[in-house]
């Protein structure tokens, strides 16, 4: 016991400054936005009366024009289609390289460039492309449609009303892509040759190589990308914020705790900042206790 | 995770060699199909940056609605400059905001990392998890108690709270790419080897660990480097465009009801240059930090 406590001492010393910053700034500090959220602190003046959960039954049930239930929406649509893309063009990349191409590090390299880059630069430049002028006023994306006669696809981008979420998650596609790809390449590469070579022996076709050998081995990689997108997926601003600004008709859970924040209305911020929350919790808590159940058992 | 592979009864010895199904005509179709898919998606996925480039290049007058997508009738530096006085001061604030957090937060990390990599006390995994937990948090569900805690901490506003913020909830993530660092190239026999000769636990960990610990150096280093310098919700909670880092200025630059474009993107691009370049020189360590991103070691 003793020389447990000598030879780990100096370890619970090297570790607790962090273990207490995590505690107060990460657990502290979710439990007093959980109570901020049960308060009637809607304005800028201090306040603590207790109203239990009644800013979230507002939320869903209150709220002017259903305005969270819409961005709950808008969020929903922007999901959907960014796990779509992220997934399938990924799969369709690391699919392409991975039995080694010529030059397959710069198809590598500018593939996943876009993560390097903040969205607040790329929205720049998406917000541009994704000009929502048509015909004559075609502008960015438009107008290379146009150019090539392809003016069907001339769109609103994300300014339509109804599926303007679609639009904003193309630079979101393209920025993410390269990094699903890379879990995936990384998947790929992992599996034993010796699979490739009894399947080949077997005298199993390419496409039967790839749907009952490999693709299955990928399971766990694809779960682990859709978990890690799906939350970055939830938790999505800076892009948003970038390309069409904070503004109804983009608006999601983590831009409107922005803007109510400008507003002072701290107990209304702090309910949405926690069902988002919840609802990252939702995806990553199982995801985090899976890991690491697995990784005791081996 | 180790994925468990359903292995197969052994191929023979002499195994007959894989059956050729295909014609070699098929091979080049498909390698032909291969290739132009790359190089189609290729083109796709650098469209953005030839826009960012051209137009940075372009003056006031030449970035009409026609021939946005040509090459700048006459190449001027004009909104650089522009840019450059806009983002200027906020670029020098960047550096000093990222480079001491990636040195401070990559040094938590790997003391962290190395005890919870060797130290199998009971309800490890459970610390370690909640340790995690905190890398995928939604920060608003932090932020606005935030604002008023470092406040009262009376720490400086602007540079001096991000860099302690980002060094706080850059903890798991630096934890995580050490441990499994730790975890997977340091032989356990070197550390006990240190023990039996008598070394203690910091002694082992100054002496021993820390000087194979550069390849997960760089990797922390640069995977903090680049959040703190690509992030912007921290920084607009936190900061604004007079103390805050380069996205603030951009954003404020790129903002506006009419933006101008040249400047904007030469102003995304300086925004983006010290992200790309290391990206650029360094990218097998900065693929490093993405993979211990998704947890698995």
């Amino acid at each position: 016991m003793l020389t447990r406590v000598r030879r780990w001492g100096p370890g619970l010393l090297l570790i607790s400054p962090s273990l207490l910053l995590l505690g107060v700034f990460v657990y502290g500090l979710i439990g007093w936005t959980i109570k901020v959220s049960m308060s009637d602190r809607h304005t800028a003046a201090e306040s603590d009366g207790f109203v239990g959960l009644s800013n979230y039954v507002d939320l869903f049930t209150n709220d002017i024009n259903g305005r969270f239930l819409h961005s709950l929406r808008n969020l929903l649509i922007f999901t959907v289609v960014f796990l779509l893309g992220t997934m399938l063009l990924g799969l369709l990349w690391a699919f392409l390289l991975e039995r080694g191409v010529r030059a397959e590090g710069l198809f590598r390299t500018v593939y996943l460039f876009p993560m390097a880059v903040s969205f607040v630069a790329s929205g720049v430049v998406w917000r541009w492309l994704m000009n929502s002028g048509q015909g004559d006023d075609a502008g960015g994306l438009n107008a290379i449609f146009g150019q090539l006669n392809l003016d069907f696809l001339q769109n609103p981008w994300w300014t339509d009303p109804e599926w303007g979420m679609v639009a904003m998650a193309v630079p979101a596609i393209w920025q993410l892509s390269g990094y699903v790809m890379a879990l995936f390449l990384a998947g790929f590469r992992g599996i034993p040759a010796e699979l490739r070579e009894a399947a080949a022996v077997d005298g199993a076709s390419t496409f039967q190589l790839y749907r009952r050998v490999l693709f299955p081995q990928l399971t766990p990689v694809a779960l682990s990308a859709l978990i890690i997108v799906g939350h970055m997926s939830m938790k999505m601003f800076d892009l948003i914020m970038s390309v069409s600004g904070a503004q109804w008709l983009t608006e999601v859970p983590a831009v409107y705790v922005w803007q109510t924040l400008l507003t002072s209305d701290y107990a209304k911020a702090s309910a949405i900042s926690v069902i988002l929350l919840l609802l990252v919790a939702l995806v990553i808590v199982p995801y985090l206790v899976q890991t690491m159940r697995t990784e005791r058992r081996s | 995770m180790t994925t468990t592979t359903t292995r197969r009864t052994s191929p023979p010895a002499v195994a007959t060699p894989p059956q050729k199904r295909r014609g070699p005509a098929a091979g080049v179709i498909g390698r032909t199909l291969r290739y132009s898919l790359l190089l189609i998606f290729l083109i796709i996925v650098l469209m953005p940056a030839y826009v960012l480039v051209v137009t940075s290049f372009k003056s006031g007058s030449d970035i009409g609605v026609n021939g946005q997508w040509n090459l700048p009738e006459k190449w001027s530096t004009e909104s650089w400059s522009k840019a450059w006085t806009a983002l200027g001061p906020s670029f020098v604030r960047t550096f000093q905001l990222a480079i001491p957090v990636a040195l401070i937060s990559s040094l938590l990390g790997a003391a962290n990392g190395f005890v919870l990599s060797r130290w199998r006390f009971p309800g490890a995994d459970v610390v370690f998890t909640l340790i995690l937990f905190g890398m995928f948090i939604p920060y608003q569900a932090v932020m606005i108690p935030l604002r008023d805690v470092v406040s009262t901490l009376g720490i400086a506003p602007g540079i001096p709270t991000l860099i302690f913020v980002h060094c706080v909830y850059g903890i798991p993530i630096c934890t995580l790419i050490f441990r499994n660092y730790y975890a997977t190239t340091v032989p356990v026999e070197m550390v006990e080897a240190a023990w039996v000769d008598g070394a203690g636990l910091l002694r082992t960990f100054r002496s021993i660990i820390l000087p194979v610990s550069i390849p997960g150096f760089v990797v922390a280093v640069i995977w903090q480097f680049t959040s703190a310098w690509n992030d912007y919700l921290f920084a607009i909670f936190l900061s604004n465009t007079r103390n805050g880092p380069i996205t603030i200025a951009l954003n404020a630059l790129a903002g506006a009801q009419s933006p101008d474009y040249a400047a904007s993107m030469a102003g995304a691009l300086i925004t983006s240059l010290p992200t790309l370049l290391v990206y650029v020189f360094l990218g097998r360590w900065f693929i490093g930090g993405l993979m211990a991103g998704s947890v698995k070691s």
